[in-house]
């Protein structure tokens, strides 16, 4: 049995941000990950706001720039399953595809997806970390070989959960969010927080703000995406690392423009910029792809235990690349 | 046939029922088999411990009961209505045991409110039976002695049917990937793939 909470059930998001002003509120998409952290005791909860009646929120449209919006309650299996993100927002369809087992893709949200908590067994355990508050990181020392190989400041060592985040983020995306003032739409790219801003949050989003929508840009001509997870198992399992590959050639298959986005390797998904820099205006030869692969891990920092990452790493992107045709 | 059920579980009322529904005989009217479409009622606040009256479809049937906000689907359809077909696993999303659908996708009752199932159509295994009959799933799981010890069963059935419910004929590839959020530690999977590629096959024939 979960600990005791209250519950309410808004019909407005008006409404629904006014509850999540109350103390100690939390929002309620889809549940498949906020009612393990309660049943795990990994923080509490005094109110939960259901997003439940918001209808709004849920379904995929075609703006009139020809791009898409995706309404934040959109479950992961209608993302994967949706025509118009498998043929035009392919990494988006296959990541989403990715996610955990049948059964949660059909009660996760998109929304969800983005604002879920990290994986690292010291957070989810008994262990009262740097992100729960407490005063040191259990990773740095102990069992690493889940953790990330970027981005932890030497603070702390999670690797973000998400695998529709880096396709969004590949493919441009935006995230729209309601709170007390005006919507405002943000970057997906900006969505997220690396320990050294803040050890105890993942997201930009305050407590009483919600995300209302994913919004992706019209696709450009010529643009090609895929995404890749490697994992131990092929179902419920995270990332033991992925990548998002957005790539937009010219008509004598040049990559024109690159977009490269990591999962499983840092604690937000992660840019690699040296990646993209090396296929800008290359055809995807071998000897380009190898330069691609080598520099996506030219600054990992591994742990005592997540050394394997570095070559998994390496030999998925050049696998990836070598498979865009 | 489609009838009604009422569960009104009195024990552990408290104060106030909130959510309570005004003109429930408007609901009543419209009990045959199905969540009736298009509801809007104000929010309103469920205290922790604090019981309400919702409704659930369950097998066509409506039940009408008092629940707290931190029971589960599961808790309620096992605990409180007795069908005890769903079973408990891991209780945390990981096994599949517990296995039904809501508006016919599979679903881990486990990881689902009862407050948030209200008005949606729930499915369980019973939900299946016709009559004494067992359903073709069911049927193929016993032709194709698709288990050992039989705990997992129901929850494979159950995401075998939402599997056809969407796809009434699913390519072999499909198979293993809609059963792939159901752990089976007896090791029945070769036997499962077969009775659901049997159950899919005898749909499509009909």
């Amino acid at each position: 049995m979960l600990p005791d909470f209250a519950y309410t059930r808004p019909t407005s998001i008006k409404e629904a941000v006014k509850a999540l002003s109350a103390a100690n509120a939390r929002v309620h998409a889809g549940g498949t990950d906020l009612l393990g952290c309660l049943r795990d005791e990994i923080f509490s909860v005094d109110i939960l706001v259901s997003l439940g009646r918001l209808d709004s929120l849920r379904g995929i449209r075609q703006t009139a720039d020809g791009g898409l919006r995706i309404g934040a309650l959109t479950t992961i299996a209608d993302v994967a399953e949706n025509l118009l993100i498998q043929k035009h927002y392919t990494a988006l369809a296959q990541a989403a595809g990715e996610v955990a087992s049948p059964q949660l893709r059909n009660q996760g949200t998109i929304g969800g997806n983005l604002c879920q908590k990290p994986r690292c067994w010291y957070y989810r355990g008994e262990f009262h970390c740097l992100r729960k508050g407490g005063d040191m990181c259990y990773a740095a020392d102990g069992q690493s070989q889940f953790h990330c190989l970027f981005g932890s400041g030497d603070i702390c060592y999670i690797v973000h959960p998400s695998d529709t985040a880096p396709a969004l983020i590949a493919l441009g995306a935006k995230v729209r969010i309601a709170g007390k003032r005006r919507q405002k739409t943000v970057p997906v790219e900006k969505f997220f927080v690396l320990p050294e801003d803040d050890v105890q949050t993942e997201t930009i989003l305050a407590a009483e703000e919600i995300v209302t929508e994913i919004i992706l840009p019209p696709p450009p001509a010529n643009l090609k995406s895929r995404y890749r997870k490697v994992r131990a198992r092929r179902s419920w399992d995270f990332a033991l690392s992925g990548a998002a590959l957005a790539l937009q050639f010219d008509d004598s298959d040049v990559v024109r423009r690159a977009r490269v986005v990591l999962s499983g390797v840092a604690p937000i998904p992660w840019r690699a910029p040296a990646v993209e820099t090396v296929l800008t205006g290359q055809a995807l030869t071998p000897a380009v792809i190898a330069r691609a692969a080598n520099a996506a891990v030219e600054n990992a920092e591994p742990l005592a235990q997540n050394e394997y990452k570095v070559p998994l790493l390496r030999g998925m992107l050049k696998e990836e690349l070598g498979a865009f045709g | 046939m489609a009838d009604e059920h009422e569960t009104n579980d009195r024990k552990g009322v408290t104060r106030r029922q909130f959510m309570t529904r005004v003109g429930v005989g408007a609901v009543a009217a419209t009990v045959v088999g199905g969540p009736p479409a298009g509801r809007a009622e104000a929010a309103q606040v469920m205290r922790p411990g604090e019981m309400a009256k919702i409704t659930l479809w369950i097998n066509t049937r409506r039940h009408r009961l008092l629940v707290a906000p931190r029971w589960s689907l599961l808790y309620v359809i096992r605990e409180r209505l007795g069908l005890t077909a769903t079973k408990v696993g891991c209780e945390r999303g990981e096994c599949g045991a517990c296995t039904v659908l809501v508006d016919d996708r599979p679903i881990y009752a486990c990881m689902l409110l009862a407050v948030e199932a209200e008005n949606k159509k729930i499915t369980t295994l019973e939900g299946l039976m016709q009559g004494e009959q067992i359903g073709p799933v069911q049927d193929a799981f016993i032709q194709h002695d698709a288990f050992q010890c039989g705990y997992c069963t129901c929850g494979q059935i159950m995401a075998a049917e939402g599997l056809l419910r969407k796809n009434p004929r699913p390519a072999d590839e499909a198979i293993p990937l809609a059963v792939s959020g159901n752990l089976c530690r007896c090791g029945a999977y070769p036997q499962i793939f077969k009775a659901v590629r049997a159950a899919a096959d005898k749909r499509g024939d009909q």
